[in-house]
Parts: structure tokens; C-alpha cells; sequence
């Protein structure tokens, strides 16, 4: 299992990247891990505004459908369209080609509230 | 937690396990999409020994199965197995069965694990005036599915009885792997196959040689997707306590020609809905998404899953009556969204 050091975490597995000014937004290796083979995935709209913790997106695998929920405030400024065709990107890429959305942040040093890599870790492990 | 005989064969694999019908299974070895797909195009094999087996035994065992289950048991000759369901006094289903001929007056009925407990009170409760013995020997019985077009040619590698010649709901005795079992030439996947019975100290030794024999191991997970392709039903979702059999695609079962248990309430409720195949456009559908027509519900998803095979969206629906025609346009409502909707024949997979 994976756990990028440069990252940080949400309780609901989702992990969140300073990107320039914005924030690049995924689902974690855990997460995927734990969902299966994802089949579909449902994107907000580009210009959507967000709090932390409001649900955006939805992820589903075969099995069942989970939602995404943003890790900061703000506006969505872009999203992966790749993942229309292909999202098992998810899968086999979690943190990199899988990236879901990016949200220009509306609250300064949010991200910084968010979890480390070790402690996201501790919580997974104690899952 | 109950476990079945090859728990530990699971956890070495390194299986998700989760709680179904009161026992640690398998969900998945790797992921589901593969394992389906090795189903469809090679063989896998499903740990089963969750699933219950009754023993009907005695002069009257045929007389007392006809009227128990909804299928012509007087059809069965020895050797031969029948799908059937057992009917409720009101009309509905206890459960949906397998019944097996295996001698002149003993029958062999596997029945869903979640259901083994209300089956055999519910057989108890109607066995007075019948000259036969019920048998629970659900704890007397592994049972591997053993599924995909390799799956007879891979067996015929570890038994001296000839597997290949065998048609489809023959069941009979032959040594797997030097093991005694009871073979039946039938499944849940939709593909040609084996389910196999065997002694639980026994059946590890079956599993090794078939995972020897690259067989794929296959979980729920899969078992769930690939009986939905074939538009098999699964007690719990299409099939109820409330379920009237002659409203579903499985209206052949029930032989109205004979007398059965709750005959005349089934035969008099009419199908306000009826059970069919739909194919969404986008997106999946997932039990208890509303079916909607111009805005109205119109019926609802019971199960749903994306179709490894059709890369789609696929579920099984009552929906009403009047709309429950092949070709019909209806829309399945997905988190407050509609989606466009097909109504198809089922199997969804050939």
C-alpha cells in the first residue's frame, strides 16, 4: 500500500496536492484497493463551488457505488476527463494519471488541516 | 462466524473475505472483472460449502416433492437434477432450489444458504401425512462450482469417468482427484461446468489439484456478476417471500398442470409488474433505483452490476405491466438523475 510522503489525507480517503494555486484532488491506493475494479466515474461540473466534506463526485466500482467528498472549499477549476474512458485509472494509477479534480482553494492553509502520509497511515492501519 | 472447509485455502490465496449468510467468504482473489472473465473464457472455480443440501428420502419422497416445489419432479429419472422453487401457502417464494435424483426414492435438494434455516422448517411444516425422511446434511457437504468452457475438459483430467459426454443437468458418482463425488453438470454462471459435492475433509484436496490445473479461483463477487449476465435470479432480489413466480422469466417453472402447496393463492394474484432484463446507456444501476416513465415510478431495480463482458450497465427490474415489453424506452434514476433504459431479453450474455 502506498502513502506518498508529498501528499495529504483525508478521513474519507480521499488526497489532496498543492498544484500551482490549486488542488489536485484523488482517491487514495487504500481506497481503490478497497473498492475494486472501478467501472465509472461520475465528475462535478468545472465551476461547481464546494465546502470541505460536501460530496462531489461518485466512484463506482462492480461492486458498489462510494462518494467522493471534497477535502477543501472552493470552485472546481478542472477535471481528469480521461477517467470517462478509462477508470481503472483509479486503479492502476491512483495518485498520478487517476487524479480526479482540481479545486482552486477558497480558504488559505486548509490544506494544511488535512492528514500527513504517517499519520493517514496510522488511521488506515487502525481501520 | 461459520466458515467452510476451504477457509484457510482462502486466506493463503490472500481472498477479501466478508460475512454472507452468516458465514466468511470470499468476495474476491485479485478483482472481480478478472476473475468473471476467466469464467467466460477458460474455467474458474467457487467455494460454495455455504449453500444447504436436504436429503428427501422414503416411498413417498416423490408425491411429497411435488408438492413442495412448483417444477414436474415426476419428469426427474434417476441421474437427472431440475431447477425448481418451493412455494409459500400465499402465492410467493420460500425459496428458488436445485432438486437431484440420485436413486429410486431419494432426492438430493440444495437450497441458498441464507435461506437453510426457513427452508427446513417450512418442508418440516408440511411433511405430516407423507411417507419420507428429511435430512439436513448441509454439514455433511462441500460443494465446489466448477464454471467456464474448460471447466469439464480440466475435471476429465482428474477422473477416470468420462466427464465430457455428460449433458447438462446429469448428475451422478465419479473420483475426482481420487476423491468420491457427486457431480452434477450444472451451475450459476451461465457457461458449461460442474458443481461438485464432496466430503468437507475432502475437498482441499479437489481444490489443490484444480488451482494446480490452472483453474482461476473465483469469489461472490464474480459468482454475482456472472449470474446477472446470464439473468439468473437471486433469492433476496428477484425473488421473495412476495414473489409471484409466473410474473418473472421463470413462469416456466411453475406447472399448473399438477397440485401445489398455495396453488390457488398463486394462481389468482394477477402480475401488476413483472421481471425484466435492462441495459442503461451510462452508469449502474443498483437495487432500489426507482425505474421511471415520464417522470412517474414505474418499477425498480432488485439488482444491478456492470457487465464485465457488454462494458454496461446491467440490472434486472420489476417494472409494470404494460411497459414490460422487449425494445421498451424507460429510465432508471441514478443519485437524483435520470438515465435512459432499455428493456432487453435476458440472458443479457449468450
Amino acid at each position: 500500500m502506498d502513502y506518498p510522503e508529498t501528499l495529504r489525507y483525508s478521513k474519507s480517503h480521499e488526497w489532496a496536492r498543492q498544484d500551482g494555486d490549486m488542488i489536485a484532488v484523488g482517491i487514495t491506493d487504500y481506497a481503490q484497493d478497497q473498492l475494486g475494479d472501478v467501472v465509472f466515474v461520475e465528475l462535478p461540473s468545472v465551476g461547481k463551488t464546494v465546502a470541505a466534506g460536501n460530496s462531489i463526485a461518485v466512484v463506482e466500482s462492480v461492486k458498489t457505488a462510494s462518494d467522493i467528498y471534497a477535502p477543501v472549499a472552493g470552485e472546481v477549476v478542472e477535471v481528469n476527463a480521461a477517467l470517462a474512458d478509462k477508470p481503472e485509472l483509479l486503479n492502476s494509477s491512483p495518485f498520478e494519471d487517476g487524479w480526479m479534480f482540481k479545486i482552486r482553494p477558497s480558504q488559505p492553509g486548509e490544506l494544511d488541516t488535512l492528514m500527513s502520509a504517517a499519520a493517514y497511515r496510522q488511521f488506515v492501519e487502525s481501520q | 462466524m461459520k466458515t467452510t472447509p476451504l477457509h484457510e485455502q482462502h486466506l493463503a490465496l490472500g481472498a477479501k473475505m466478508v460475512p454472507f449468510a452468516g458465514f466468511d467468504m470470499p468476495i474476491q482473489y485479485t478483482s472481480i472483472t478478472s476473475e468473471h472473465l476467466a469464467v467466460r473464457g477458460l474455467a474458474g472455480m467457487f467455494d460454495v460449502s455455504h449453500m444447504g443440501e436436504f436429503w428427501i428420502r422414503g416411498p413417498q419422497a416423490l408425491e411429497f416433492l411435488q408438492y413442495v416445489t412448483l417444477n414436474d419432479v415426476s419428469k426427474l429419472k434417476v441421474g437427472r437434477a431440475q431447477y425448481s422453487m418451493l412455494p409459500n401457502a400465499s402465492g410467493g417464494l420460500v425459496d428458488d432450489i436445485y432438486v437431484y435424483r440420485t436413486g429410486e426414492t431419494e432426492y438430493l435438494m440444495v437450497v441458498n444458504a441464507s435461506n437453510i434455516e426457513k427452508d427446513w422448517l417450512h418442508l418440516k411444516g408440511l411433511i405430516e401425512g407423507f411417507d419420507v425422511e428429511l435430512e439436513n446434511a448441509s454439514e455433511f457437504f462441500a460443494l465446489l462450482a466448477v464454471q467456464g468452457p474448460r471447466a469439464a475438459a480440466t475435471l476429465q483430467k482428474l477422473s477416470d469417468t468420462d466427464l465430457l459426454e455428460r449433458k447438462k443437468n446429469d448428475t451422478f458418482m465419479a473420483k475426482i482427484a481420487g476423491k468420491w463425488a457427486r457431480l452434477a453438470r450444472t451451475g450459476y454462471t451461465g457457461e458449461d461446468g460442474y458443481e461438485v459435492f464432496l466430503a468437507p475433509d475432502e475437498v482441499r484436496v479437489v481444490w489443490k489439484a484444480l488451482l494446480d490445473a490452472d483453474v482461476t479461483p473465483c469469489g461472490l463477487g464474480a459468482r454475482d456478476t456472472l449470474r446477472l449476465e446470464a439473468g439468473f435470479p437471486l433469492y433476496g432480489h428477484e425473488l421473495t417471500d412476495e414473489t409471484i413466480p409466473l410474473c418473472t422469466p421463470l413462469a416456466w417453472v411453475v406447472k399448473a398442470y399438477k397440485t401445489f402447496h398455495g396453488k390457488e393463492a398463486m394462481m389468482g394474484r394477477p402480475c401488476v409488474q413483472k421481471l425484466v432484463g435492462l441495459t442503461l446507456e451510462t452508469g449502474i444501476p443498483r437495487e432500489g433505483y426507482p425505474v421511471v416513465k415520464d417522470k412517474a415510478k414505474v418499477g425498480y431495480i432488485t439488482s444491478g452490476t456492470h457487465s464485465p463482458v457488454l462494458k454496461k450497465g446491467i440490472g434486472m427490474a420489476y417494472v409494470n405491466t404494460e411497459l414490460a415489453e422487449t425494445g421498451a424506452s424507460l429510465e432508471v434514476e441514478i443519485r437524483g438523475k435520470t438515465v435512459s433504459a432499455t428493456v432487453v431479453e435476458t440472458p443479457f450474455v449468450q
